[in-house]
């Protein structure tokens, strides 16, 4: 029989031994998102992410509202990060508006990043811990997160979606008596993120599931541009924080953690002890801080840019290097806004590291790249 | 359009429940009671210690204790109570709810949350009743491509396993249903039962994750039984008898698990595995494979599944309690029955009570053998349920590499052990027990 396939299609040669698994997007083992896995047996032959399911055309809909209205649903790619998300948009338009910053406002959006950093690993750390079947492990971040979400409430008026951060500053000031209660809370809850290593990190069960799992090594963690805490699991010092220090970061001390194994273990641990940095970074800027002063400059109705003009500006967030390309041909509305997302980066990394792995490690390899699906499709 | 209910109101509810109960009370006196007192016409009623037995004398004597304790004492003694109420399915359910709730509240405690709340008035203790009425009201759906009739069957299957198996343990002295002198390879042969029906129920459903599921439980079932068998041997040697009711009474000085330690881990380790529970639940891994086995169970055979997983759950630690903490044995904590409930009778204050001839319905050592076991089973069910709280799930490679190196060696460590102390002298004839 001759079947005559359409140009650009090719049959593909299939093994009856092989078995392929549409895990997702109606899964409890996927996000937003379908992975095409094909076993023999237990291991993984080959496995192709599927992702788009939730593509909501952020970037195109930037171009049709003006710098400020942009910032509502500009943070909506990862709602539990969105001060980190609007981050470099907020940089990158005050470039091209040509506002300068108060120094408090520097300060208040340092404070306001790192404890969205930790609200989003926390997070992430709840569903890594139900995805190894750890139920402990996703009541205790998805419970002890409530802190610092509280003392977001405080500090911007929304639990979730802040929209606090704003071309010039950010929105409000301090609550009073604000920096005391932070750094209560904080304390606090980095006596409490210690406690996670007995239950998870130390567990000789956990210890044996991931440790030498989906190994991705140095050089392939550069190859394939992956960021944030998988770029640094496999051993490469790299953070934006330090090498390209945006709003005050230059004056504190920050560090990074690192770690050579590049296995899931490690990158499920960087995250953990990057919480642990950011409470540190917390502590410093609530010292630092300028008691008094504006957060705000104001801006004029409508503000345009300066002719045609583009700038990129990028941020550490909680998943890594995220950046916004913003270009403005002086309108009142950018011409065009591109979010370069660290999601779809690590996401490049998943067919090779699940290829020969048992299909138990899915789950634990899948999520350790630290990969948010809405960011990815934006 | 909705079928089932197009325009409910409560009042015209409430209005059909009046209207069904007049019309039963109108059809009962027209029809019922004529019914009855014609029989009572034609049939000559018995006399029963001198008296003519009229339906006014019975309804006495129902409330009369000298007359109907007797009766209910002799229901006691039939297989039929024993089978669906005492040692058998009732207790064993009635077990397995208060797991369900204690599990439940424990873990939730464990991890900072308030677990079920708000069914029943005192910390939702009417939630698994809740639970049970939405898995009945729901509809079974069946993939269009399974193989019907084993389906069906594999559920029911598994309940009436898991009831087998409930059936060998014994709770206290003579309470057992089934007194078998094999006894130990009775739950043997039941528990090689639980991977077929399983893998049954998987292929069952043609579809992937249930498959992979079914394969995973066949796995691992098959591959613990044998350090399952391996671990129970020590306790047979030890005894001489694979009588379960022998066991427990050998034990009356000293619990194997003094002897045996090692055995006992062993087993517990296998008892975890065999009823797939955290961190051995690989068939029901949520997400890897959905929910393993059981993707495509719905409604009341998702329901008997879970009834079947918790019966087994009890049985399990009951066979642990039965082989090595001693069974039934322990203090005796029950007070004696009050004897002259039987020849004078009791005065409270005002009211004299007695005296009973028939009463003691359950002798002392009875109730106190099954408060004992229940007390004993309860710390093993509580132990069985902790490591949810804990331990991650592993994986494939390492559930087969622990079961058939690792524990089937130290299996056999314990049966060496067991040998030794024969051989010393320590136990057996002649030696403590």
């Amino acid at each position: 029989m001759t079947f005559k396939l359409p140009p650009g299609l090719a049959l593909q040669k299939v093994d009856e031994k092989i078995m392929t698994l549409n895990v997702g997007p109606q899964h409890p083992g996927s996000g937003h998102m379908r992975l095409i896995v094909q076993i023999d047996g237990d291991y993984i032959v080959a496995c192709d992410p599927d992702p788009g399911y939730v593509h909501r055309g952020e970037e195109k809909m930037a171009e049709y509202r003006n710098y400020i209205l942009n910032i509502p649903h500009l943070e909506r790619p990862v709602i539990h990060d969105s001060c980190n998300v609007l981050y470099p948009y907020v940089l990158g338009s005050e470039e091209i508006l040509g506002i300068e910053v108060p120094e408090r406002a520097k300060y208040v959006r340092v404070i306001a990043s790192e404890l969205n950093r930790c609200i989003y690993i926390m997070y992430w750390l709840a569903i890594y811990g139900i995805f190894l079947g750890h139920s402990t492990m996703f009541m205790w971040p998805a419970g002890d997160r409530e802190l610092l979400i509280d003392l977001m409430e405080k500090m911007t008026g929304a639990r979730v979606t802040h929209a606090h951060f704003v071309p010039g500053g950010v929105r409000n000031d301090l609550p009073p008596n604000f920096e005391d209660v932070c750094l209560r809370q904080v304390n606090y809850f980095e006596k409490r993120i210690k406690e996670y290593a007995a239950i998870f990190y130390d567990n000789p069960i956990l210890i044996a599931r991931t440790r030498d799992t989906g190994v991705l090594s140095r050089q392939d963690a550069i190859r394939y541009g992956t960021t944030g805490s998988v770029l640094r699991a496999s051993g490469v010092d790299y953070d934006l924080r330090i090498k390209e220090p945006y709003d005050v970061y230059e004056e504190l001390d920050v560090h990074t953690n690192v770690m050579k194994e590049g296995d899931s273990y490690a990158r499920s641990k960087i995250p953990w002890l990057d919480m642990l940095e950011s409470c540190n970074i917390i502590r410093q800027a609530l010292q630092k801080m300028p008691k008094s002063g504006s957060v705000r400059t104001k801006l004029k109705p409508n503000p345009k840019g300066k002719g045609l003009d583009s700038v990129y500006k990028r941020v550490e967030s909680g998943r890594g290097s995220l950046g916004c390309y913003i270009v403005s041909d002086g309108k009142v509305e950018p011409y065009r806004v591109k979010l370069s997302v660290p999601s779809f980066r690590n996401l490049i990394a998943l067919p090779n590291l699940l290829r020969g792995e048992k299909l138990g490690n899915m789950p634990s390899v899948y999520w350790s790249l630290n990969y948010w699906p809405v960011e990815a499709d934006r | 359009m909705s079928v089932i209910a197009p325009k409910f109101k409560l009042s015209e509810f409430i209005k059909s429940l009046l209207d069904n109960i007049f019309w039963i009370i109108l059809l009962l006196v027209l029809i019922g009671v004529p019914a009855v007192f014609i029989i009572l016409f034609v049939i000559p009623m018995p006399v029963i210690d001198g008296e003519l037995l009229t339906p006014f004398l019975a309804l006495t004597w129902l409330a009369d204790p000298t007359r109907i304790l007797p009766v209910v004492k002799a229901f006691m003694g039939t297989d039929i109570f024993r089978v669906m109420a005492f040692p058998g399915f009732g207790f064993a359910a009635l077990l397995a709810a208060g797991t369900i709730f204690v599990e439940r509240k424990m873990l939730a405690k464990l991890q900072l949350r308030v677990g079920p709340f708000y069914c029943g008035k005192f910390e939702g203790i009417l939630q698994l009743m809740g639970d049970g009425l939405k898995l009945i009201s729901k509809e079974i759906i069946i993939p269009a491509k399974a193989d019907k009739p084993i389906f069906w069957a594999a559920p029911v299957l598994f309940v009436a396993a898991a009831a087998a198996f409930v059936a060998f343990i014994p709770v206290a002295p003579g309470w057992v249903v089934a007194d078998v002198d094999l006894g130990l390879l009775g739950v043997f042969a039941v528990i090689g039962f639980f991977p077929i029906i399983t893998i049954l129920s998987a292929w069952s459903a043609n579809s992937k994750f249930p498959f992979i599921g079914g394969i995973r439980a066949l796995f691992q079932m098959v591959s613990f039984e044998i350090p399952l068998i391996l671990s129970l041997l020590g306790v047979v040697m030890l005894t001489g008898s694979l009588n379960l009711s022998e066991i427990a009474a050998s034990q009356s000085v000293f619990p194997w698990i003094v002897f045996l330690p090692v055995g006992a881990i062993v087993f517990f380790i296998t008892m975890l595995a065999e009823l797939e529970r955290i961190p051995f639940d690989l068939p029901e891994a949520e997400s890897e494979i959905v929910a393993g086995w059981l993707t495509e169970l719905s409604g009341m055979m998702y329901g008997l599944v879970q009834l079947g997983t918790y019966l087994k759950l009890y049985a399990f630690a009951g066979l642990f309690v039965v082989l090595f903490l001693g069974g039934w044995n322990g203090p005796m904590i029950v007070p004696p029955f009050p004897a002259e409930l039987l020849t004078t009778g009791i005065t409270i204050g005002p009211i004299t009570a007695g005296p009973f001839p028939g009463l003691p319905l359950f002798t002392q050592e009875m109730l106190n053998g099954t408060l004992m076991f229940v007390l004993k089973t309860a710390g093993v069910i509580f132990f069985i349920l902790l490591p949810r709280g804990v331990f991650p799930r592993i994986r494939v490679d390492m559930l087969l590499n622990l079961g058939w190196s690792k524990l089937i060696g130290l299996a056999f460590v314990n049966i060496f052990i067991a040998l030794g102390l024969l051989y010393a002298g320590v136990l057996g004839p002649g030696g403590l027990q």
